[in-house]
């Protein structure tokens, strides 16, 4: 029997000491008229051999295939090492540390994740992950309204330019207590907020500002201005960030004169692999003010009876568990093991390392943005700085090419037209460290005989 | 030692960073980092190394007996692990094209057949990326169908006292207030109290079964037609499916909609803390209400449907499509067990608990429901230890820890005092159940004989009992370079 251990005098013995004739008698609790005795359109079980076939010629229809788009998901060399050792049984297959003394291992490097993060972040703390960045940025919103208490108002204005699915996910979560998203117009030239989007809200209660950084478009938000505008006006200020950026960019907390309050954003790009958009995760830091409102779980160092260093979680008195209807959030569970794989990449590519990639990313795009505006019918979008992504405005219609360029199995980009109704013949594209100068030519290749041909 | 201890100033695992010279000319100088990050200065193998030996001060399935009630830490097959991560599945973009995507799009779908079958539902979305978040778009598609309804009134969500804690929280999130419905003296829900309190403004209840105190909910039938007869809808937290599987149905029980806990009953690893997923499926009425995206099968080709296709979804809760690895983990683990391995997962999780409840019983340990048979978990109670010998639940849990066994889950429900609520998953032999007795009844002796022991445990863990006061007292959460 796959993975259970009993022999049929094993199961004999426990039933006559439970005092029972059958496995079956177990269940006379269930009231008949509920009882099924089948899962018909389940299929028979298979050996690992024969599925390890199935799974395999699955994968393998999938693979192959160039992929330049990010979108919020980056495809970013990872160490073998990292998975190596997140694989670990004793990592993988723990429960969360509720029992501290069982589970140091967990909890000094959640910790240590804490301190790599809100370092990165430029924050005073960190929580130990949510689910991923665009939930992240909705429990940052919820965090924003329980703490501003200079504000009396729900009213949250969220740029423009920040990752359409995050702020349908945040409006998601939020609606329940009656917080209003407005969202605020970006420069159809530059492609940032522009501060007179601004002006029709001075004088306004707002409770948070939302700033990326990259925006969506790969663009970079003069952060400055708007983190003070938010401070003048009485609102928090929420940062949602690519981690791998912060390593290059200004972090959050030296945003304005100030800087961000809260730091959330999606934390694949740190080692963690595409896998078809999950397990990932989201990270939030913040000052330390605002810490007894953070959500989800925080590990603090203290010591023990000898005296001795160890770990713990802490403040539980926000957790649902404790606090059931009355917690600063429902989360439970979360991502431990995308965020023991984080604090090990982090570990092993360094500061160093993350800023290499930063800029080794962004070489990449440039080159690519370089050989495609020499095709004719593609022409870059937004005017100023971009960070390893970029808007470009194609002279066919988009999914035409989109499926051409898949029938080269080459991914060309994320089409914007869905979410940007002005855009329908522009394309977001990404190129990171993965791809090498060869790869770049092809793609550039290709879209000139895509766009070329009839 | 921590691993920014270990550092050297300038030190770095060069092997891993893309050569080459770039310059920073492209960006604005003003919007430039200024500071260098805290991170670690140290080589891959200090890294490696640092890692491991963190690892080792863990608890896991994998080294330890694992019985932590409403949890279930059954085996995590190697296998699902391995098939999960080809390089096919680890390297598809979440945007990828379908006609990319053909392998990975079949699989999900078919775990959506697969799961519906097992619950006995019409609908299902994968999407939820946990357990609570599957609560959170349960009451949210409860909300959703009473508004498109027009009936707005609907103000209050029925919960039993001793529900996950999740279940009162996330009824807050949709902007719900909580009504506590208390349990009876036999362990099912107080039915007359749930007369009184049901009513015009009842939206739904939220119901585990079975239940967290260990025990089928038998008058469920009459529940939920109480319920429904009021327009309210039911709930079912899937938290303890492992115990039914192949037996009976949430949807037959009368559930509208639900969430599964696939790092549960579907044994994908909990990774210290997560990753889950928590699918929600739905009876008819609610299928129009269900979170985005969705896997649809048209002929021989899969796609995933999009939020413009289904005006009125909930919406996303997630920038993609959820914790899509541990999908294909858990349909890697289904079509491994099949429908003979589910079932039979049902049927030994529940002659484990029933066999380790009666062993304890009779080596004299209190239980909670005596009367009661035990689903896949069942609970203890220390009540009359902490009166006697003030020895605690808590006290037993830390010395398991010394016998390298991990403590049950611990008081939780709070209903029940000085709990354990103990489960022992099918996975586990009848040799570690006995083991298991074996140490319950050495504890005993040693709070008899030197209680003061047993109150300090434990001895043998990196650390003894940490001083939890003072972890919230004088707030340490991130390490700080001494300054020099």
């Amino acid at each position: 029997m796959p993975f259970i251990p009993h022999t049929e005098d094993d199961v004999r013995a426990m039933l006559n000491t439970i005092g029972v004739d059958s496995i079956n008698a177990l269940f006379d609790e269930i009231p008949d008229n509920l009882r099924i005795h089948d899962l018909p359109d389940v299929p028979e079980g298979l050996g690992e051999m024969e599925l390890a076939g199935i799974m395999r010629k699955r994968a393998l229809q999938d693979i192959g295939n160039a992929c330049y788009i990010g979108a919020g998901a980056y495809e970013h060399h990872i160490p073998a090492a990292v998975w190596e050792v997140t694989g670990r049984g004793e990592f993988m297959t723990a429960y969360t540390p509720y029992q501290a003394e069982a589970s140091q291992g967990t909890l000094q490097l959640i910790y240590e994740y804490q301190t790599m993060i809100s370092s990165l972040m430029g924050l005073d703390v960190s929580n130990a992950s949510l689910y991923d960045g665009a939930s992240a940025m909705g429990e940052a919103i919820l965090m924003a309204v329980r703490a501003n208490r200079q504000s009396k108002s729900k009213r949250i204005l969220v740029a423009g330019t920040i990752h359409p699915v995050y702020r349908r996910v945040a409006h998601a979560l939020v609606k329940g207590q009656h917080i209003t998203i407005e969202e605020l117009p970006f420069c159809p030239d530059s492609g940032i907020t522009a501060m007179d989007a601004l002006a029709p809200y001075n004088g306004e209660d707002i409770a948070a500002v939302v700033i990326p950084q990259p925006n969506f478009f790969g663009r970079l938000e003069e952060v400055d201005l708007l983190t003070n505008w938010g401070h003048e006006h009485g609102a928090l200020v929420i940062a949602v960030v690519n981690p791998i950026a912060m390593s290059l960019f200004r972090e959050p907390g030296q945003w304005g004169d100030t800087g961000a309050d809260i730091a959330v954003g999606e934390g694949q790009p740190l080692g963690i692999p595409l896998a078809s958009g999950g397990p990932y995760f989201g990270f939030m830091c913040c000052k330390q003010a605002l810490v007894r409102q953070m959500p989800g779980r925080i590990i603090g160092r203290t010591t023990d009876l000898d005296g001795k260093p160890g770990f713990a979680l802490t403040l539980q008195a926000r957790e649902q568990h404790i606090r059931r209807s009355k917690a600063t959030s429902n989360i439970c569970t979360n991502q431990g093991l995308a965020v023991t794989a984080a604090t090990i990449y982090m570990s092993i590519v360094g500061a160093g390392g993350l800023r290499q990639t930063a800029l080794a990313s962004h070489h990449n795009t440039k080159l690519l943005v370089e050989k495609v505006t020499a095709i004719k019918g593609v022409e870059v979008v937004f005017e100023g700085a971009y960070f390893h992504e970029v808007v470009l405005r194609l002279a066919k219609p988009v999914h035409e090419v989109m499926d051409k360029m898949a029938e080269h199995r080459i991914q060309v980009g994320y089409p914007l037209g869905d979410d940007f109704p002005d855009y329908q013949d522009c394309l977001l594209v990404c190129v990171t460290e993965k791809k090498d100068n060869d790869e770049i030519q092809q793609y550039a290749d290709t879209l000139a005989t895509v766009l070329g041909g009839a | 030692m921590l691993i920014f201890e270990q550092g050297t100033k300038n030190r770095r695992a060069f092997m891993q960073a893309p050569r080459g010279e770039f310059s920073t000319d492209d960006f604005p100088a003003h919007l430039l980092r200024e500071t260098t990050p805290t991170l670690p200065e140290v080589s891959e193998l200090q890294a490696v190394r640092h890692y491991t030996k963190l690892s080792q001060k863990n608890f896991s399935i994998d080294t330890q007996f694992y019985p932590l009630g409403s949890c279930t830490m059954k085996y995590n097959p190697r296998g699902v692990h391995r098939l999960a991560t080809y390089p096919g599945y680890l390297g598809r973009h979440p945007l990828a094209p379908d006609q990319h995507s053909q392998g990975y799009l079949q699989s999900i779908y078919e775990l959506q057949e697969i799961l519906k079958s097992v619950t006995g539902m019409q609908g299902i979305s994968l999407a939820p990326m946990a357990g609570a978040q599957g609560e959170f778009a349960g009451v949210q598609m409860i909300q959703a169908y009473h508004e498109a309804r027009g009936d707005t009134a609907r103000s209050e969500i029925i919960v039993p006292e001793a529900a996950h804690g999740t279940n009162p929280a996330s009824a807050v999130m949709c902007g719900y207030t909580v009504k506590s419905l208390p349990i009876a003296d036999d362990g099912d829900v107080d039915f007359d109290a749930l007369k009184s309190i049901v009513g015009p403004q009842t939206a739904g209840i939220m119901l585990t079964n079975p239940s967290t105190l260990g025990v089928f909910e038998r008058r469920i039938k009459d529940v939920a037609d109480l319920i429904h007869d009021a327009g309210g809808l039911l709930y079912y937290d899937g938290a303890n499916l492992n115990a039914i599987l192949g037996k009976t149905r949430p949807g037959d029980m009368g559930f509208d909609v639900m969430h599964m806990n696939l790092h549960k009953t579907f044994a994908t690893p909990h990774g210290a803390g997560g990753p889950g997923s928590g699918p929600v499926a739905v009876a008819e009425c609610l299928e129009p209400y269900l979170p985005v995206p969705i896997v649809v099968k048209e002929g021989e080709y899969y796609r995933l449907v999009a939020e413009s296709e289904r005006p009125d979804s909930i919406g996303h809760l997630s920038a993609f499509a959820g914790n899509a690895n541990i999908m294909l983990r858990a349909y890697i683990y289904a079509r491994m067990l099949g429908r003979e391995g589910l079932i039979r997962a049902g049927e030994f999780a529940t002659l484990n608990a029933n066999y380790l409840m009666k062993r304890l019983q009779d080596a004299g340990f209190d239980l909670a429901y005596p009367e009661r048979r035990a689903t896949h978990e069942f609970i203890i109670t220390m009540a009359r230890q902490a009166k006697q010998m003030d020895i605690t639940a808590m006290d037993f849990a830390k010395r398991l820890l010394d016998y390298d066994m991990h403590a049950p889950t611990t008081y939780f429900p709070l209903l029940i005092a000085e709990c354990l609520l103990i489960e022992p998953t099918e996975t586990e032999s009848k040799e570690v159940l006995d083991k298991f007795v074996e140490v319950m009844i050495k504890i005993q002796q040693e709070a008899e004989s030197d209680p003061d022991m047993v109150r300090n445990a434990p001895y043998t863990r990196p650390v003894r009992r940490l001083d939890d006061v003072k972890a919230a007292r004088e707030l340490d959460l991130v390490w700080k370079e001494p300054s020099a």
